[in-house]
């Protein structure tokens, strides 16, 4: 199966229910949640979209509804062309989708992951754990309300946490977070230390 | 005092098969010249541990060359890299199962104080978690860097009061 010459045309015709999205690059559709199986086996099984490259999703803010958007990439093997598909989940509270990996099995970490970092579950996964964090961790840390320094929460062994005393505490940010722009020319004032007010020679550091 | 004996080595037709030391440098001498790593190879930093260990620089010079990967068999844990807040229980537990008298290596920004990792997942410090004794910065650091915490090491082994604390053991 190769992949058709105007995909956009293509789904246009046989998904009217799909809206075009802007794009910078690759053709990107977004479509209804109840809809991306249907979509997603359509582009696999005739249009030559036989891998998928990537799963990730969008936390479009706290206050927005549609709060959260699956995003998946799929390419051609074929033809060597990519294509962008994203979905709005259900519920905002509760996010769910659809699983693929009936479609690919390698989507099942992806998922996980995705899960993971942004709480949203997939229907018909077979095995819907977190992956990065550890198991009972109570957040997800690519949620917009999250901090990138992170929430004071126990260690994932009590054992070693009432041994050493230790917590998940706040990483300390000191005026970042450490990004350095290239456009910066005095690398000593954008260096990420410059910023770093929270412990130095004189100030001891906290434990 | 003048003596006839212009020898200044330990002569066994002289003093006889006795050598008269203190226990504590006995041992030390012993501890620190055997040292046997737990490589805690996390990230980057690991790469760097192994350099240190094959030919061209060769850890073995100072006496450390016996990696072992089980740390009931180790008595000095060299932390190379990231650790996260997920592994960090797991690395105090090897800390735990290694035998004393046991050290601990900081190798690097990451290990030393969480480096460029300023985030949520990150441990800032393996000292919050294991008794650092010798910490090494870099990011990685070279294998002389690793060499110089090695010899810093030895050199705080060999001060320490072992027979004592075999004693009250």
């Amino acid at each position: 199966m190769t992949a058709s010459v105007d995909v956009a045309a293509v789904i246009k015709q046989s998904f009217p229910q799909l809206v075009e999205r802007p794009s910078g690059d690759h053709p990107a559709f977004s479509a209804p949640a109840s809809d991306i199986l249907t979509v997603l086996s359509f582009l696999r099984n005739s249009q030559g979209y036989d891998l998928l490259t990537d799963l990730t999703a969008i936390d479009n803010g706290e206050d927005t509804t549609p709060r959260f958007t699956v995003v998946y990439h799929v390419f051609s093997t074929t033809g060597h062309t990519y294509l962008r598909l994203a979905a709005d989940c259900r519920d905002d509270r509760k996010p769910s989708i659809a699983s693929v990996t009936s479609l690919w099995p390698g989507a099942d970490w992806h998922e996980r992951e995705v899960f993971d970092m942004f709480g949203i579950t997939f229907d018909g996964h077979p095995d819907m754990r977190r992956i990065l964090m550890w198991e009972g961790y109570p957040y997800h840390p690519l949620r917009k309300e999250f901090p990138l320094a992170g929430i004071e929460t126990p260690l994932p062994d009590i054992e070693v946490s009432e041994e050493t005393g230790t917590k998940v505490l706040p990483a300390p940010m000191a005026g970042g977070p450490f990004v350095t722009s290239s456009g910066e020319i005095n690398m000593a004032k954008a260096e990420p230390r410059a910023k770093d007010e929270s412990w130095n020679e004189k100030k001891e550091k906290p434990l | 005092m003048v003596s006839t004996n212009t020898e200044f080595a330990y002569n066994t037709k002289i003093e006889g098969d006795v050598v008269v030391t203190r226990a504590d440098a006995v041992i030390n001498w012993i501890r620190s010249n055997s040292v046997w790593p737990m490589p805690m190879g996390l990230a980057c930093c690991a790469i760097e541990l192994m350099a240190t260990a094959a030919s061209r620089f060769d850890i073995a010079r100072f006496g450390a060359e016996v990696f072992r990967f089980s740390p009931r068999q180790a008595d000095c844990m060299i932390v190379a890299g990231t650790v996260t807040y997920k592994m960090a229980p797991h690395l105090r537990r090897i800390y735990d199962q290694m035998a004393a008298p046991k050290w601990v290596i900081a190798m690097g920004a990451c290990a030393s104080s969480g480096g460029m990792y300023r985030s949520y997942a990150t441990l800032q410090g393996v000292d919050r978690i294991v008794p650092v004794d010798v910490y090494v910065s870099g990011c990685p650091p070279r294998p002389e860097a690793l060499l110089d915490a090695l010899i810093k090491l030895q050199t705080k082994m060999r001060d320490e009061r072992s027979a004592k604390r075999l004693m009250s053991a």
